[in-house]
């Protein structure tokens, strides 16, 4: 498999992960890497196991078997410190708190039970909201946000969990070109201070255009490494289980079906 | 002037008046904060279902002698745990767990009521409050297990918080979830407790659900929300109890409409999202 020399220390390892609910089998046998201060790609078709992926790498589901390891300075890695982006549309935007409520919640689980979040935590949170452009909206409740600015939000809530590697659910689905150009430039941002971002998507042209890794999955790892090695026609296939037009243009892949 | 103040004062020189207005305005206080949670969660059917439910502890503890209140208090508790319970598994829906475990005890009590013969005005009074009727131990009851309920949210109001908002998001930062959910639908049971005697099992919703849903149409943030309500609250008991006293008409009934009536006040002429309001300026005026 390429990428997975030892002598770069990978941000999280996945070893022989199955899970699944109720019997049935959602993830089986997944084994892979992503190095740390890349963007990375989780692909696959809708039902492949991505979102259970995400929910076992934060804990919030338990495997069968197989683990997860997750590397960073002692003290700061393990759950609680793997930043979080939910989809956009599993939160509920109604609910009456502002920008800046909702980004300081990134920092709820480092306060403690009971205690209450202090001076620094509100720097972290306002940084984190600076360094998503939004830093003027603080004060808007959340449900007047555009659907670009929601995800910036999403993405300072969990900047403000001070995690080396964040997990983002489905951050591009749903936004306009313009948004999601906005967005992926932000992403690239964080990727250049050493963050590692990996993302579940669906956007496989998106990826192949501006990601350093993909993981193609689809109940089973059926490739990782660069985007360029990994949408090839015949992967693609047996991902999708369907035939995926693969156009490769230079440094650009274009897939569309 | 004076004979104003009479007016107002009078109902007041009765000890028995002076127990249910201080019940009232607890259970009013204590249901208000409670309920922010509850509506904005949706969870409007479950402070119709612990009630409910609680009649079956009622009528068990009325058929064997013991305390009512008590009886009450444990089925109250024993129903909002068990809907979370079920709910956890993920087998059913939380609403159809909410009607099964809600008719489960409300149907044990009408069993158990229509075996016992002669008397059950006892049970009435739960059926449809008896604030008139609360005691000075009543009273401290109230004050000490409200205290309780305002003490734990004030302690756990984030975690509470963020659960409420997005609790998967909470749980991947390490907030315990499961247990702040469980501590709700708790804190909603013992907030049932207190309010049946005074709101009685078919009112003990409207106290949950119209003081918060009259301030989030004036409020746009959690803590001012809980405030507002609480003080919403607080005026119903006392309107409400007036006009018990002066029109001779049950308490419950006239504390409730008085707390819907202050709804539909505030649905109408909420400042930017009052019905008139809407009304009176077009849409570019407003933004």
């Amino acid at each position: 498999m390429p990428d997975n020399s030892p002598t770069f220390a990978p941000a999280v390892e996945v070893r022989n992960l199955s899970a699944g609910y109720n019997g049935h089998v959602a993830l089986e046998d997944v084994t892979f890497s992503v190095e740390r201060g890349c963007l990375a790609g989780l692909v696959g078709p809708n039902g492949s196991g991505k979102s259970t992926l995400l929910r076992v790498m934060l804990g919030l589901h338990k495997p069968w078997q197989g683990e997860v390891s997750i590397s960073g300075p002692p003290g700061r890695s393990g759950r609680g410190h793997i930043g979080y982006m939910p989809q956009s549309e599993l939160v509920d935007w109604s609910f009456p708190i502002t920008v800046a409520d909702a980004v300081l919640m990134g920092r709820y689980g480092r306060v403690g039970l009971i205690r209450r979040p202090g001076r620094r935590d509100r720097e972290i949170a306002t940084a984190a909201l600076e360094r998503v452009h939004l830093a003027h909206l603080a004060k808007r409740l959340i449900g007047e946000l555009s659907g670009g600015e929601q995800r910036k939000m999403l993405i300072a809530r969990a900047l403000a969990q001070e995690a080396d590697l964040v997990l983002l659910d489905e951050p591009l689905a749903g936004l306009d070109a313009t948004a999601q150009h906005d967005l992926l430039r932000l992403l690239e941002e964080l990727r250049r201070e050493d963050k590692t971002l990996f993302v579940a998507t669906h956007d496989l042209s998106c990826v192949a255009a501006n990601f350093d890794h993909a993981v193609l999955l689809n109940r089973k790892v059926i490739a990782f490494g660069r985007p360029s090695e990994v949408f090839t026609e015949q992967l693609l296939a047996a991902a999708f289980q369907r035939h995926l037009l693969v156009l490769p243009g230079g440094e650009r892949t274009l897939v569309g079906p | 002037m004076s004979e104003l103040l009479d007016l107002l004062r009078e109902p007041w020189t009765f000890e028995f008046m002076q127990r249910a207005l201080i019940a009232a305005v607890l259970v009013s206080v204590v249901a208000a904060v409670v309920g922010s949670f509850v509506i904005l969660k949706g969870m409007a059917f479950i402070g119709d279902a612990l009630p409910h439910a609680s009649f079956g502890g009622v009528a068990i503890a009325f058929a064997l002698g013991f305390n009512l209140h008590l009886g009450g208090a444990i089925a109250a508790l024993l129903t909002a745990l068990s809907i979370g319970f079920i709910a956890h598994r993920g087998t059913v829906r939380y609403d159809t767990a909410i009607g099964i475990v809600f008719i489960s005890g409300f149907a044990l009590g009408i069993l158990i009521v229509s075996t016992q013969s002669g008397y059950v005005v006892d049970l009435f009074s739960f059926v449809f409050g008896n604030v008139l009727g609360v005691s000075w131990t009543d009273v401290w009851l109230t004050a000490g297990l409200g205290g309780f309920i305002l003490l734990a949210v004030a302690l756990f109001y984030k975690e509470l918080l963020f659960t409420a908002y997005d609790p998967s998001m909470a749980a991947a930062t390490g907030v315990p979830v499961a247990a702040m959910q469980y501590g709700l639908l708790a804190l909603i049971g013992l907030t049932v407790v207190i309010a049946l005697q005074v709101m009685g099992i078919v009112l003990v919703l409207a106290m949950l659900v119209a003081p918060p849903a009259t301030a989030q149409l004036l409020t746009r943030r959690l803590p001012p929300m809980m405030a507002i309500g609480a003080l919403v609250g607080a005026l119903s008991a006392l309107s409400g109890l007036y006009i018990a006293w002066y029109a001779d008409v049950s308490a419950s009934a006239a504390i409730v409409l008085t707390a819907t009536g202050f709804f539909f006040l505030a649905f109408l002429f909420a400042p930017g999202r009052g019905l008139l309001w809407q009304h009176r300026f077009t849409p570019t005026e407003r933004a």
